[in-house]
């Protein structure tokens, strides 16, 4: 070989080997005294390299959007609306439901009188939503009318309420405050799944119900005589539906209500719920939540400490609505729903307009946590945790000194092992696989890969990998130098014809990396990744730097007798 | 130079029949334990939470009480089946595994239960840190039904993906039946393997598919280099049966498979030693992986490649003795002509 390859290879070898340990233990600030120290370094090693949660501590959070409720609330409202337009409309309506089983999602109607069906259609599509041929398929038969939602359109609306919660989710998280969280949808579109990983939250239970919180907020007249009655509730729900004469009419829900005790009375019993009683109210509401404009806790007048209630104002538009319904139902009832429970009545003394209050027996946090989610405005349907891991730093830490131990006692049983067989060129074998670890870790910083357990395991696999093409090429250069080839020749055809093998054996195992770290999850992407890293590193390091050192030894003398292998 | 292992000729395929003898014996083990498990009411596989669904709730005590007592507080809270196992590396820790009920979450159910025996450290505090403190949950894992199944389903497929990526390669880069060859060997040690979790009914969790995922890197890393040497050879010794090629390139390349494969199996050990509970079951899979992986290539991989190539070449050559006795009036010997006709059609192999 000559001189000048030579140089230029130890050029190289050199640059990349303080490219990578500026990238694995330098400082990423302008370097003191300090970064030089054991403590230093290690704690610059720590800033550098991007631990996954499972190391680092933290929640892990997977979770669905029930998107069919979503669309089952849709279909139900829709069958509300178009029974209350058919009445408007003066056409009599015999009966009606909205199925919402097996996956299909249908409004039915059967009016009283059958040859109206086509003058109940015109009224009902001209009207509301039920006309958008896009999203509804009519059909009429045997004296039955039948609106169904199309695939096509269930598919959509379902991923539409599923970027629609992201966004919300997205906002409630940045309003907590939670730093670096990882927010995305996960697994197949159609699975309507959210992964939200939050570094150092190591108990995410106020954050779980947080995001849960439907916050569904609406404002609705109590039906009964106006004030100075009380307000008209229920002991049963039988007792409830029996005032309406045994049916629910579309324009009515009946909802549970836990009546607040006021404080001020009987300080003591503050906290003991009265028991649930049931009120009838107007459907639909005369607003809700989405015509919100801010929402926040403050201490009740005269309450205790512990006795918080929400003010909210309304948007315009909304303040608007309201104002023109409390001037023409002063003296009646209204109710503050919340997630289809009424949370307080009150009588309207006059006209309101923008804003009002959330009374229930709240404590500051419940009252705060109300308030940010109703800020955040209404997920579109409820969401279940599929699956919730959390470290916890101490945890974390324990996983990483057992990795770092198990990685260290195989580094120095193998290069015990390399030192005594190979004897001088265990010196290369060493040198090189050092090189490794130092050029795969700072491959996984320039990637910005993370480094998981999983991929603990890709490192030890790569150590594996890196001790065979060690293995592979000294094997081979003995096998010449026993066949009686000179030295120099028995080293290139050794490094020749093992590196056939080497590329076959990296090639195979890359390929197989890339299938997982594209069909994989978390866990098996982590390992994959740090496997293909360590892998291409491992082409340099084995290869071309083991081979560099070879030349090197042959060039210091004209005739080499013999290797130290 | 001291070398371990020198001038070796051992008649390897010689023993075929012996060595597929013992692996579909393990495979037939590991595959009655699953189904006499499976039919006897009990599981054939002790799946984690990962891919059955539950909680485990790893807690770590200032002064850890009995399993026992542990176990009798869950089931005062009314937590039933739920398994308390000690973490043998850290005596202060304990891990609760609480199965799947609908409604409930476990980490409540499991504070409820250690609430007994004191107060949990406040949040931010770690446990050494909060003075009124008796525990404090360190981990969780909760799993829901969906996700378990969707967690097995995907890992299944993962690991079929990759394989095919393999077999594409090795078909691209020798043969297909060299690639073929190679992943039914994979798949073996995959099942022994999965075999040897059944028998001795270690948890399954993910953390043991990336175990399985590295053992079929090591696997097939062996089986290619063995391949890779009887290309070579039958460049060299053209005259030789491949199975006497086969036979010289194991005998070649085992010095380096006893170096490597010993290697790496003393970094499994140090695995198992050392890596602690987390990565218990994760070094187990690697432990048994690798040492089937070593067998495979030279058992299971290499005598499979021989049959099946000396079959296409058995088969190739009656095609062309059928096809070229009419048009050659039988002037060539047909012994020679599959040869030519096969370099002919793999010369972009």
């Amino acid at each position: 070989m000559k001189k000048k390859s030579l140089l230029h290879r130890t050029i190289i070898i050199v640059a990349v080997t303080l490219a990578g340990l500026y990238l694995v233990i330098g400082p990423r600030h302008r370097p003191t005294l300090k970064d030089f120290t054991w403590s230093g370094i290690k704690a610059s090693l720590r800033s550098n390299i991007h631990l996954g949660l499972d190391l680092q501590g933290g929640s892990h959070l997977v979770m669905r959007v029930k998107t069919e409720e979503y669309l089952k609330r849709l279909t139900e409202e829709s069958h509300t609306a178009a029974q209350q337009t058919a009445k408007d409309a003066g056409l009599e309506i015999k009966g009606g439901k909205a199925e919402t089983a097996g996956g299909n999602y249908r409004v039915v109607l059967e009016p009283a009188d059958p040859s109206k069906v086509n003058e109940i259609k015109d009224a009902i599509e001209k009207k509301i939503e039920l006309g958008d041929t896009s999203v509804w398929t009519y059909s009429a038969s045997g004296g039955q009318m039948s609106w169904t939602m199309t695939p096509t359109a269930q598919r959509v609306l379902a991923d539409n309420a599923t970027t629609q919660a992201l966004n919300i989710i997205d906002s409630r998280i940045n309003a907590l405050g939670i730093t670096e969280p990882t927010l995305q949808t996960h697994g197949a579109q159609s699975a309507h799944q959210i992964l939200l990983q939050m570094p150092g939250v190591q108990d995410p239970e106020r954050v779980k119900a947080i995001l849960q919180g439907q916050s569904r907020l609406e404002l609705v007249h109590v039906i009964g005589p106006p004030s100075p009655n009380p307000p008209t509730t229920y002991v049963t729900e039988a007792e409830a539906l029996a005032s309406l004469g045994g049916t629910v009419p579309p324009n009515r829900r009946i909802l549970p209500y836990i009546e607040r005790i006021d404080s001020r009375d009987d300080g003591n019993d503050a906290n003991e719920p009265k028991p649930k009683q049931w009120v009838v109210v107007e459907t639909p509401p005369v607003i809700d939540g989405s015509e919100l404009r801010t929402a926040s806790a403050v201490q009740s007048q005269g309450g205790g400490v512990n006795d918080y209630e929400i003010n909210f104002s309304l948007k315009k538009a909304g303040a608007d609505k309201f104002g023109n319904w409390t001037t023409a139902h002063v003296n009646d009832y209204m109710g503050v729903v919340l997630n289809d429970e009424v949370k307080s009545i009150a009588f309207i003394k006059g006209p309101i307009y923008d804003s009002g209050q959330i009374t229930g027996r709240f404590t500051q946090q419940s009252a705060e946590d109300l308030a940010l989610t109703l800020r955040s405005g209404a997920l579109p349907a409820p969401i279940e945790y599929l699956e919730e891991r959390t470290v916890g730093p101490s945890l974390g830490q324990d996983s990483i000194n057992a990795g770092v131990r198990a990685s260290l006692v195989g580094l120095a049983l193998v290069v015990v092992f390399m030192l005594i067989y190979y004897r001088g060129s265990g010196v290369n074998a060493v040198i090189a696989l050092i090189l490794n670890m130092i050029l795969m870790l700072a491959g996984l910083i320039v990637f910005g890969a993370t480094l998981t357990l999983p991929g603990i395991a890709g490192i030890i696999l790569t150590i594996g990998m890196a001790v065979d093409s060690n293995v592979l090429i000294f094997e081979r250069i003995r096998e010449e130098i026993l066949s009686g080839k000179t030295i120099p020749s028995a080293v290139e055809q050794g490094f020749t014809r093992a590196f056939i093998t080497i590329i076959d054996t990296h090639v195979t195992t890359i390929v197989s990396s890339l299938f997982l770290f594209v069909f994989g999850t978390g866990p098996i992407r982590g390992f994959a990744v740090t496997l293909v890293i360590g892998l291409v590193v491992n082409l340099f390091s084995a290869v071309y730097v083991s081979r560099t050192i070879f030349i090197w030894l042959l060039n210091r003398k004209d005739r080499v007798e013999s290797l130290s292998i | 130079m001291f070398q371990i292992l020198q001038n070796i000729n051992i008649d390897w395929l010689g023993n075929r029949r012996l060595f597929i003898g013992i692996s579909v014996l393990l495979m037939l083990a590991g595959l009655g334990s699953a189904i006499f498990r499976q039919a006897t009411g009990g599981h054939a596989f002790n799946l984690g939470v990962d891919f059955k669904g539950g909680t485990v709730v790893t807690a770590r005590f200032k002064q850890k009480p009995d399993d026992q007592a542990i176990r009798s507080a869950l089931t005062a809270k009314g937590v039933r089946d739920a398994v308390v196992q000690p973490v043998t590396d850290r005596p202060d820790t304990v891990l609760i595994k609480v199965p799947l009920e609908v409604g409930k979450d476990g980490r409540t159910q499991v504070r409820d239960a250690l609430n007994t025996f004191g107060a949990e450290a406040e949040p931010t505090l770690e446990l050494g840190a909060d003075p009124n403190a008796t525990y404090k949950i360190v981990g969780t894992d909760a799993v829901g039904a969906i996700a378990g199944a969707q967690l097995r389903n995907k890992a299944i497929a993962v690991t079929l993906a990759a394989l095919v990526g393999i077999l594409m390669y090795i078909a691209f880069r020798f043969e297909w039946t060299y690639g073929a060859a190679a992943v039914i060997a994979v798949f073996h040690d995959v099942l022994v393997t999965l075999g040897f979790f059944s028998i001795f009914q270690i948890e399954v969790s993910l953390n043991v598919i990336a175990a399985l995922l590295t053992l079929v890197g090591f696997s097939v890393n062996d089986t290619i280099v063995v391949f890779d040497r009887v290309r070579e050879n039958r460049k060299l010794h053209r005259r030789d049966s491949l199975y006497k090629i086969t036979n010289d390139a194991i005998n070649q390349t085992l010095s380096r498979t006893v170096i490597t494969n010993g290697l790496v199996f003393l970094s499994v050990l140090a695995l198992v030693l050392f890596g602690g509970d987390v990565l218990r079951a994760f070094s187990l899979a690697l432990f048994i992986g690798v040492i089937f992986g070593t067998y495979s290539s030279i058992a299971i991989a290499s005598p499979i490649m021989v049959w099946w190539e000396q079959r296409l070449e058995a088969a190739n050559r009656q095609s062309a003795l059928s096809f070229s006795q009419p048009l050659k009036g039988g002037v060539r010997t047909p012994a020679i002509a599959p040869r030519a006709n096969k370099r002919s059609t793999r010369a972009g192999a």
